[in-house]
C-alpha cells in the first residue's frame, strides 16, 4: 500500500448495484422464497383527530374482492401498552376506544393484492363521537380536554420532574443593561425519506422472520418481541436496503409490530408498504417546539444571562420526540457561547397530531436555532454586527474538555477558528459592502447575510459502545459484521477502508454484514451521528486485534519468533522481517485455523463519551421586498467532524444536511387545520425542497480530532442541518432588517416575509 | 387487457388490469424493481423511466398506454456490463446515498441531457425539479449531470 487509504476520496463500492439494478428495498423482495404467496396488509386509519370510536363495521369490506380478513383491536383483543417515556399514557396498537390523531391505525385489512386492500379499507366504516381537537401546544397545555385522561394533564414530561432546575424568572437579568425577549417557533417538519415505511413477515418453524426498513434492527427486534410476547430465539429481523431514515426509522411502529400477529392469525406470509399519503401522517414528525427566550448582557455586547422555556409538541403519543427537549435541546442550550448564567426548562405536551420523533439533529437544531436567533436579536438591539457580538461571546479554543454553565461537557472546540474560515470563504466584508450598496440604492431585491456558529452532540445516546466482528475466510476474503446500519451513509465503503488499512486485505475483498439480528445480535444501529466514532472504531479495534492474533499463527506456520513476524500490508502477507520471499497469506492463516474456530475476531468498542462537532455557516439570500420571495444564493459550510475518513462521504453528509436545514428555514412545515385535519399530507402539498430551490454548497474543511476514540472522528450526519437552519433564517431576517424587521418565524415563506415587511412599515 | 411492450429490448405480451400503472407493470409483472415508487401524487420522480426515448414518470401512465411502445428502465442502461456514462458520472461524483431516488434520477438526468446537451447549472436544477432526493442535497447530483454533459464523468 502506497501509504494510508484513510483520508482519501474513495468512491463507493456499493454504488454499482444501486446504479444498475437498483437497491433491494423491502418492497423489492420478490424473489424471497419465504414470502412466496404473501398476502397484503392495509391499515384503516382514523379520519378524525380526536374522538371516541362508537362502532366499526367491516361487513362490506369482508365481502369485497380479495379480502381474506379484517382485524380490529377488539377482535385481536389487543392489550394497552404503556409509553416508554410516560407509563401513565397507554394505547393499544390498533385504537379500540379512542382515536387521538388523523392517521392513527384502527383496523387491518388483509387481501390477496395491495390494490384490493386499498379498495376494501375504504369500505370499513368507523363511527366516532368527535371530541374537540387540540392542535396548538400552548392551548393543549392549559386544556381540561385530556388526550390521555389517565395522565391527568396534557403535559406528559417536564425537565423539572427529572430534577433539572427550574427557571428562576427575570432575576438573573437584573444586572443586564440590555434584555431582549423572543418567542420562536421551531416548526413541525416531516422527515420524508424517499422510501416510505415497509415490512414483510413470515413464520419459519415457529420463528418470526421480519424484513423491515429500519435504522436499528436490534432495537426493532426488541420492540416487536415485547409487543408480541416472543422470546429472543423466536424472532429474526432482517434489514434490506433502506431508502433513508433521518431518525424517523429508529423506532418500530404499531403497523410493523402487528404484522407477526396478523400473519400467525391467517397462516400466511404478509407484506405491508404504506403509501406516501399514509407516511406523511404515520411516520413520526420532527422538531415542533415553541421557545420563549430571554437574553441579557452589556450594551458593549457581552452576554451575561440566557433563559429559555421550551414547549415541545409530543404529538398524540409519548414517543421519542417527547424527550429530545430535556435530553438534547437543554444540554446544548448554551451553544458555543461562554454565558455565565443559563437556565432552561422544557415541557412536553401531547396534542392531536402525528407523534413526534427524532429527525436529523433531533433536539440540537432547536437549541442552536434558539441561541443563534437570540444572539442576532441581541446584536440588533445594541446596533452591532452579529459577527462581532459572536466573537465577544464565543468559548475560547480548548483542546481538552470545557464545561458550560448548564453543565454540559464538550470535548474539543475551536469555534472562532471555524467562524474565521467560513467568513473568509464567504468574503464577508465584500458581502456587507454589497448589501450596503443595495440598501443605499433602495433596490427591490435586497441581500441578506446570515451567520451561525454551532456545536452539537454526537454519539451521545447510551450505550456509547458498538460491537464488531471480522472473519477471514479460506479464500482470503474478509467479512466484517457491524452493529451499525447504513441507509445511505456508505458503511460498506468506510468499514472496508478501515479494515483494509489495518489488515492490508484489499477493499474489494471485504464484505459487510449488518442489520440481520441472527448474524449481528448486538448493535446500536445508525442514529445520532454515532456510526463512525463507535461502529467504525469497533471495526478498527477488532481489525487490529485480528492482525495481532494472525501474527501469532503466522509465526507458528513460519516456525519463527512472533516478534520477528511482520505484516506486509501492500501484499497482505505475513513474513519474517528481512525474508519477504517466504510468506503466509491471510488465506493460508485462515486455512490453518480450519476446524479450530476459524480466523475470527470480535469485540466491543466502548467510547469514553460523546463527541461535539462544531462549525460555522454563512448563508446569503436575496429577498424580493415587493413579493417577499427568498432566493438562496450561496451557502458556505465549515463543519469540523474531527479526523476525516473519506472526504467524499463527509461532503455528501454535509450537503444533505444543509439542504434539509435550508428546507426548514425556507419552505417546509407540517400544518393542520383547526379540527386537526392534516393539510400537508402528500408531496404535492408538503413543500419538500427540490434542486431548483438550492444553490451548490461551498464546503470548507476543518479537522480538530477528538481524543475520545482512536480514529479521532466525531459525527457528521447531522451537523449540516444544525448549522444551516439558523444561518438561512438569519439571512432572510437580515435582508429586511433595515426595514425594521427583527424576526420572522420559519419557514420564511414569501407570505411570511411580505407580512413582516408590511408590519414593519 | 392485452398489451405488447418492449422493455429493455425484450418484448413482453401481457394481460393487465386497465387500472394498472406503468410503474406497477414494470415492477410487479416484469420484476424490474429498480424503478421505485416514492409518492402517490406524481411529485417525487422515483419512478422515472424512458418511454419511447423520453423520460416520464411511470406512475402517471397506465400500462395500457405503453402498448406498442419501447420502455427503458435503469436495468436496461448498461451495455455489455459497462455502465452508461450517466451511471458512471453518478458513481464518480457521489451522486447517490441511499439509492432510492437514484434510478429515477439517472433516467431523468439522461432525458434532461437529451433535450439540452450542454445545460447550465441553473438549467440542470430547474430540469430536476420533479425528481426529489432527501439525502444528497442535490449538490452531487447536479455535479454528476454537469460532468456527464462535459463528457468528463
Amino acid at each position: 500500500m502506497g501509504g494510508s487509504i484513510l483520508g482519501n476520496r474513495v468512491i463507493r463500492k456499493e454504488d454499482p448495484k444501486f446504479l444498475t439494478t437498483g437497491g433491494e428495498y423491502v418492497d423489492d423482495l420478490q424473489h424471497e422464497p419465504l414470502l412466496t404467496g404473501a398476502a397484503h396488509v392495509t391499515y384503516v386509519r382514523s379520519s378524525v383527530a380526536h374522538g371516541i370510536i362508537t362502532g366499526i363495521d367491516a361487513s362490506d369490506a369482508l365481502n369485497a374482492p380479495g379480502v381474506i380478513a379484517v382485524f380490529t383491536g377488539d377482535s385481536l383483543d389487543l392489550p394497552e401498552m404503556p409509553a416508554t417515556f410516560n407509563p401513565m399514557a397507554k394505547r393499544t396498537l390498533l385504537a379500540r376506544t379512542k382515536v387521538r390523531y388523523v392517521g392513527e391505525p384502527i383496523a387491518a385489512v388483509i387481501t390477496e393484492t395491495r390494490e384490493q386492500g386499498e379498495d376494501a379499507a375504504e369500505l370499513v366504516i368507523v363511527d366516532y363521537d368527535v371530541l374537540p381537537a387540540l392542535i396548538d401546544i400552548e392551548e393543549s397545555m392549559a386544556s381540561t380536554n385530556l388526550i390521555y385522561e389517565e395522565c391527568g394533564s396534557n403535559v406528559v414530561f417536564d425537565s423539572t420532574a427529572l430534577g433539572m432546575p427550574d427557571n428562576t424568572g427575570d432575576a438573573i437579568f437584573a444586572d443586564c443593561e440590555v434584555v431582549v425577549k423572543g418567542r420562536f417557533i421551531n416548526q413541525r417538519v416531516a422527515p420524508c425519506p424517499l422510501e416510505v415505511r415497509g415490512s414483510a413477515v413470515a413464520w419459519v418453524d415457529g420463528r418470526l422472520f421480519q424484513w423491515l426498513s429500519t435504522q436499528h434492527a436490534q432495537g426493532a427486534r426488541d420492540g416487536i418481541k415485547a409487543a408480541l410476547g416472543l422470546d429472543d430465539t423466536q424472532i429474526r429481523v432482517i434489514t434490506p436496503d433502506v431508502g433513508g431514515g433521518f431518525g424517523a426509522k429508529i423506532g418500530v411502529y404499531p403497523e410493523e409490530m402487528l404484522l407477526g400477529m396478523l400473519s400467525k392469525k391467517i397462516g400466511r406470509a404478509l407484506r405491508w408498504r404504506e403509501t406516501r399519503s399514509e407516511s406523511m401522517v404515520g411516520l413520526g414528525h420532527g422538531r415542533a417546539q415553541i421557545q420563549y427566550v430571554t437574553i441579557g448582557g452589556t450594551r458593549a455586547g457581552k452576554v451575561q444571562a440566557y433563559q429559555m422555556q421550551v414547549f415541545q409538541d409530543s404529538g398524540a403519543w409519548v414517543d421519542m420526540g417527547t424527550i429530545l427537549a430535556p435530553f438534547m435541546t437543554r444540554p446544548m442550550s448554551s451553544a458555543v457561547y461562554d454565558i455565565p448564567v443559563v437556565e432552561v426548562r422544557t415541557t412536553s405536551v401531547v396534542t392531536n397530531t402525528t407523534p413526534t420523533t427524532a429527525y436529523r439533529g433531533a433536539g440540537r437544531p432547536e437549541a442552536t436555532a434558539a441561541a443563534e436567533r437570540a444572539i442576532d436579536m441581541f446584536a440588533a438591539e445594541i446596533g452591532k454586527d452579529p459577527v462581532d457580538v459572536r466573537r465577544m461571546n464565543l468559548i475560547p479554543k480548548f483542546m481538552h474538555n470545557h464545561t458550560t454553565s448548564i453543565g454540559q461537557n464538550y470535548d474539543v472546540g475551536d469555534y472562532e477558528g471555524a467562524l474565521d474560515k467560513a467568513l473568509a470563504a464567504a468574503n464577508y466584508t465584500e458581502l456587507r459592502a454589497e448589501q450596503a450598496r443595495r440598501r443605499a440604492a433602495g433596490d427591490q431585491k435586497q441581500l441578506g447575510i446570515g451567520v451561525s456558529v454551532y456545536v452539537e452532540i454526537t454519539g451521545g445516546v447510551p450505550p456509547m459502545s458498538e460491537a464488531a466482528k471480522i472473519e477471514v475466510l479460506e479464500n482470503g476474503r474478509a467479512v466484517v459484521y457491524t452493529g451499525t446500519s447504513p441507509h445511505g451513509q456508505g458503511h460498506a465503503t468506510s468499514w472496508s477502508m478501515i479494515a483494509a488499512e489495518q489488515t492490508g486485505i484489499p477493499m474489494d475483498m471485504i464484505d459487510l454484514v449488518w442489520g440481520d439480528t441472527d448474524l449481528v445480535p448486538v448493535g446500536g444501529g445508525t442514529m445520532g451521528s454515532r456510526s463512525l466514532q463507535q461502529g467504525g472504531a469497533a471495526v478498527n479495534q477488532v481489525s487490529i486485534e485480528l492482525v495481532d492474533n494472525a501474527k501469532k499463527i503466522a509465526a507458528r506456520l513460519l516456525e519463527a519468533n512472533e516478534a520477528d513476524v511482520v505484516l506486509d500490508k501492500d501484499r497482505a502477507v505475513f513474513h519474517v522481517a528481512g525474508t519477504p520471499a517466504v510468506a503466509k497469506s491471510w488465506a493460508d492463516i485462515a486455512v490453518s485455523m480450519k476446524g479450530n474456530g476459524g480466523l475470527v475476531q470480535e469485540g466491543v468498542f466502548i467510547a469514553e463519551g460523546a463527541t461535539f462537532p462544531f462549525g460555522a455557516h454563512v448563508a446569503v439570500v436575496e429577498v424580493d421586498t415587493e413579493t417577499g420571495k427568498v432566493k438562496h444564493l450561496r451557502h458556505v459550510a465549515c463543519d469540523d467532524a474531527g479526523r476525516v475518513l473519506n472526504p467524499l462521504l463527509l461532503e455528501g453528509q454535509i450537503h444533505g444536511g444543509v439542504a434539509q436545514g435550508t428546507a426548514q428555514a425556507l419552505l417546509e412545515e407540517v400544518r393542520y387545520d383547526a379540527d386537526g385535519n392534516p393539510i400537508t399530507s402528500n408531496l404535492a402539498d408538503y413543500a419538500f425542497i427540490s434542486a431548483a430551490e438550492l444553490p451548490s454548497f461551498e464546503v470548507v474543511h476543518m479537522e480538530t480530532p477528538t481524543f475520545l476514540n482512536p480514529l479521532g472522528a466525531k459525527g457528521i450526519g447531522e451537523s449540516g442541518t444544525i448549522g444551516s437552519t439558523p444561518a438561512v433564517q438569519s439571512a432572510v431576517v437580515d435582508a429586511v432588517s433595515h426595514l425594521g424587521v427583527r424576526h420572522i418565524d420559519m419557514p420564511t415563506t414569501a407570505e411570511r416575509v411580505w407580512l413582516a415587511i408590511a408590519a414593519a412599515k | 387487457m392485452k398489451i405488447s411492450v418492449t422493455v429493455n429490448g425484450q418484448t413482453h405480451e401481457s394481460d393487465v388490469e386497465p387500472r394498472t400503472l406503468l410503474v406497477q407493470y414494470v415492477r410487479e409483472d416484469l420484476g424490474l424493481t429498480g424503478t421505485n415508487i416514492g409518492c402517490d401524487t406524481s411529485s417525487c420522480g422515483a419512478c422515472s423511466l424512458h418511454l419511447d426515448g423520453e423520460a416520464v414518470k411511470s406512475c402517471t401512465i397506465l400500462a395500457v398506454q405503453a402498448d406498442g411502445s419501447k420502455v427503458t428502465t435503469i436495468e436496461g442502461l448498461a451495455t455489455d456490463g459497462k455502465m452508461h456514462p450517466m451511471q458512471e458520472a453518478f458513481m464518480q461524483n457521489h451522486g447517490l446515498q441511499c439509492g432510492f431516488c437514484t434510478p429515477g434520477m439517472v433516467m431523468a438526468a439522461i432525458g434532461l441531457l437529451n433535450e439540452n446537451p450542454n445545460p447550465t447549472e441553473d438549467e440542470v436544477r430547474i430540469g430536476l425539479e420533479g425528481n426529489l432526493c432527501r439525502c444528497t442535497g442535490y449538490h452531487n447530483i447536479v455535479q454528476s449531470i454537469l460532468a456527464c454533459a462535459k463528457g468528463g464523468n
